[in-house]
């Protein structure tokens, strides 16, 4: 029985430098892949080739035994991306924002209340996403990551802006992800407390 | 997530949400918006005035003021098309969602049309009036400008994918727009100042109608390939 999400000879070059060679790296349905290294380890890199935005040199990605880059569309229905650019209009309110997002993956909006509630947006929802707070604009990453459908979770830095509060509800969010039977990757140079199975990949 | 499993939007649902989405935020800051049309009435205004009132020169430069005027308002505005998107991230997620690039590079030249090509057709029949040309001439000017905003837009969104990586990319995309956007200019320049003379228009805008419909076809795709260059 192969793994959900299988990695294979993963090679990646950034100009002449060589970010790593020969990566390999399997995750099932349940567990946490955490990317840990230094600033400039490729980090990003690795999960920005995950996701199909870069290409690989070599190797290849199987999402449920069939090409991630090749089967795009499959793969990236059941992917949510969150990285350093929070990807929302700022000129938009909160609800245009995630409104937006229901165009372009599966969301279930019957969980909109419930969810604003929990990351304490509920009262934001009218109001356009420049006059939040960076941590807030971060909360809405999260809000749009839990209205999607998307069993594998792509997380760059997590924890950037977020307060104490913040980081144990994302610790917290990724844990129930995972007991349902969901999947995250998730590049930090912070070490995560979280029970849950962790795979490591180290890169230097 | 485990559970039932939601329904993937279809792609009209991705199409209406990117037109929507770009509507939206035009309609926040106007000024964007505003800027292409106030040049292109500017260049069409003034134009004459520096001339000199003569009706015969006015009728016979007319048709190429407004065109060249129009093609630079174009330009102007394509250079934004994919920049906040690159900048916020949010080109990220458009390329990692569950809906074709094609799709939503088209749903991007279309909005930019709407917000940028329309208002321009729109108000060249006012500007005609500014170079006396005759009424006749009015209908064929708005359908060829028409097809040639819609080109440009499309064709556009190339170089601006090509481009959107790049720090201050206005010069190139422009350089690799011209030639593409020449035929539109030399065609509808002509035609236009065909129908002034009254003479046959039918040729020029079945040419660009049909560079219209070859650019529909082949640009968004051309622009979801560039766009993966320029994300990397």
């Amino acid at each position: 029985m192969t793994a959900l999400l299988q990695a294979d000879d993963l090679t990646l070059f950034r100009g002449d430098r060589c970010l790593f060679q020969g990566l390999r790296f399997a995750l099932d349905a349940g567990e946490l892949l955490w990317i840990e290294g230094p600033n400039g380890s490729g980090k990003t890199s690795l999960l920005r080739a995950m996701a199909g935005l870069i290409e690989l040199e070599t190797g290849n990605i199987m999402w449920n035994g069939t090409n991630a880059i090749r089967h795009r569309q499959r793969f990236h229905g059941n992917l949510a991306w969150m990285a350093h650019k929070i990807g929302l209009k700022g000129d938009l309110t909160l609800l245009d924002n995630l409104r937006f997002e229901s165009g372009l993956r599966a969301t279930d909006w019957s969980r909109l209340d419930a969810i604003l509630k929990r990351l304490s947006l509920s009262k934001l929802t009218a109001l356009p996403l420049r006059s939040l707070s960076a941590g807030q604009q971060r909360r809405v990453t999260l809000a749009r990551m839990l209205l999607a459908d998307a069993s594998l979770w792509l997380m760059d830095e997590p924890f950037t802006n977020l307060d104490t509060a913040g980081r144990d509800l994302v610790t917290k969010i990724v844990v129930e992800h995972l007991a349902a039977g969901g999947m995250a990757v998730v590049a930090s140079h912070q070490a995560m407390q979280i029970d849950a199975p962790v795979r490591r990949v180290l890169l230097t | 997530m485990s559970g039932q499993q939601a329904e993937l939007p279809d792609l009209w649902q991705g199409l209406a949400a990117i037109v929507r989405r770009d509507l939206l935020l035009a309609w926040r800051r106007p000024g964007d918006v505003l800027n292409p049309l106030f040049f292109f009435a500017m260049v069409s205004t003034l134009f004459p005035l520096a001339t000199g009132p003569s009706q015969e020169q006015l009728q016979l430069n007319g048709p190429g003021v407004l065109w060249v005027a129009a093609l630079l308002a174009a330009l102007l505005s394509l250079n934004s098309l994919f920049l906040s998107d690159y900048e916020d991230g949010s080109l990220d997620q458009l390329m990692l969602s569950a809906q074709p690039l094609p799709l939503l590079a088209f749903g991007k030249s279309f909005s930019h049309w709407l917000v940028g090509g329309l208002p321009l057709v729109l108000v060249s029949p006012l500007l005609a009036l500014t170079f006396q040309l005759p009424a006749r001439t009015v209908g064929v000017m708005m359908l060829t400008l028409t097809f040639g905003t819609i080109s440009l837009s499309l064709l556009g969104s190339i170089g601006a994918a090509l481009t959107v990586g790049l720090n201050r990319g206005t010069a190139l995309l422009s350089l690799l727009i011209l030639p593409l956007a020449m035929p539109v200019l030399i065609f509808g320049a002509r035609t236009v100042a065909l129908a002034a003379t009254d003479d046959a228009v039918a040729a020029g805008v079945y040419f660009l109608a049909a560079y219209c419909m070859l650019a529909l076809a082949l640009a968004p795709f051309a622009t979801a390939a560039a766009l993966k260059i320029s994300n990397e």
